[in-house]
């Protein structure tokens, strides 16, 4: 069974009819405890870091997304579900969960650009499981104004990239480190190949 | 790299979608589900779905449409019309849309922007703008509301600014003057409205063939376009449409 853990973020309605649509075998659920026996754990969101960290530690549902990453059952992060997976977050001098190093930045306003990046974007991706049967530079829908760094902290790449994709500047579309993946892209929005790497995540990932 | 969208918009009346001529004459020409599914397929990069019911009672009928829609389409989708309050955009977002879009609601009570952006965030929150061509106005084109029937006294470029700083995610600039005329887009005015505000803004009024949608997109400087009627009617598929736009170097979603 996958948990989608609900902390009422704005994409959950679609990531539901997204899993319903691929016949998953997956339950909405903001109890910790059911977060943390299921066999898999979606992690959605749309919406504001700073305010999102305050519903999961109100519900306790920061540390059961953490217990649950540490078991080694594979957690996939949406968006902000991904963001939130990082250490820091500018968007309102957040601290996040980490799980998985890194920093999320406000795209520059000086480059030319809206912000938010509001529509189709390519990848380049790293052809790992999430990813299998999806071309190179395959586009996913994004609505974001904040970003995932391509590098750590300390200014050294992240070895924790999975794909790449260029809004300006490059950041890091997707993320990967161990049993914790991650897109900050919507695949529950992203037509045809978002619905097979939903797909992937549900089926080709153990 | 990131790209242009083409959005596909369906006019739906009691639950059936139509397309009017200068906001006249409106005829049926089919089911929105269906539609939807048929431009998806297509390769479309979002739908609006614009519910032009007259009375408040039939307006249940939409929120079934939405849900419908929500079930079986697997990209971005706006939902517009008929919207005056929070709530009302709560019935639609919790239905399965992304993005509800509001108009003469918002010129009546610009607060309703601020609300439902702090509620859903901006991203959610599409201003759409009718604008007309108006001397007296600064930028040169004024805002109406309505239909188009109402002018406001407001000034095309003040307003979209405005909406920016009370919160609206997105634009869409839709012509008086060009809609239904399929003479192609108001390309001033959308440039005027593209480079003043840092939000997305979709041309809305006026395609009828695809080299259209290639000047707006460029001279016009628009993030995306809509079109309907030269969809609707069969005479361009999404694809012939996204095939000209990427001949033409503007990058668009091919997969």
């Amino acid at each position: 069974m996958i948990a989608v853990v609900d902390y009422e973020a704005g994409n959950l309605k679609s990531v539901e009819t997204a899993l319903y649509y691929l016949n998953a075998d997956f339950t909405i659920s903001s109890d910790p405890e059911i977060i943390v026996k299921s066999d898999k754990v979606i992690f959605p969101g749309v919406g504001e870091a700073k305010h999102a960290m305050g519903v999961l530690r109100s519900r306790g549902l920061d540390e059961a997304i953490i217990t649950f990453a540490s078991t080694g059952k594979s957690l996939f992060g949406i968006c902000l579900g991904c963001q939130i997976l990082q250490d820091y977050s500018e968007e309102r001098d957040t601290q996040l969960l980490g799980l998985i190093p890194g920093d999320v930045k406000l795209f520059p306003s000086d480059m030319g650009l809206k912000v938010p990046q509001i529509g189709w974007n390519t990848v380049s991706h790293d052809s790992s499981l999430l990813f299998e049967g999806i071309p190179q530079e395959s586009s996913f829908y994004f609505v974001h104004s904040y970003y995932l760094s391509t590098e750590l902290s300390g200014g050294s790449d992240s070895p924790w990239i999975a794909g790449r994709s260029d809004y300006g500047i490059t950041f890091a579309s997707a993320v990967h480190r161990d049993n914790i993946w991650a897109t900050q892209f919507h695949p529950e929005k992203s037509g045809p190949k978002g619905l097979k790497l939903l797909d992937n995540f549900i089926r080709r990932i153990d | 790299m990131f790209q242009k969208r083409i959005v596909v918009c369906l006019d739906v009346r009691d639950g059936k979608t139509t397309k009017g001529i200068r906001f006249q004459g409106n005829v049926d020409i089919g089911d929105p589900v269906q539609m939807a599914q048929e431009y998806y397929l297509q390769g479309v990069d979002e739908l609006v779905f614009y519910d032009i019911t007259a009375s408040a009672e039939r307006r249940g009928i939409m929120i079934d449409v939405v849900r419908r829609v929500a079930e079986k389409i697997f990209i971005p989708f706006c939902v517009g019309g008929g919207i005056a309050t929070v709530d009302d955009m709560s019935a639609v977002i919790m239905a399965g849309a992304e993005k509800v879009s509001i108009n003469s609601a918002a010129v009546r009570n610009p607060s309703i922007i601020t609300g439902g952006a702090r509620r859903y965030g901006s991203q959610c929150i599409v201003l759409g703008m009718d604008a007309e061509a108006d001397s007296s106005m600064p930028s040169g084109y004024g805002i109406v509301i309505d239909g188009g029937r109402v002018k406001t006294g407001k000034d095309m470029l003040e307003w979209a600014k405005e909406a920016e700083s009370l919160g609206a995610g997105e634009i869409v600039l839709n012509s008086i003057d060009a809609d239904g005329t399929r003479d192609g887009y108001e390309i001033t005015a959308t440039r005027l409205v593209s480079e003043s505000v840092g939000i997305p803004v979709v041309a809305s009024g006026g395609a009828g063939n695809p080299g259209h949608l290639v000047e707006v997109l460029t001279r016009g400087k628009a993030d995306a376009a809509l079109v309907a009627s030269m969809v609707h009617y069969g005479d361009f598929s999404v694809g012939d449409i996204k095939k000209e736009l990427s001949e033409s170097n503007v990058p668009v979603r091919l997969d």
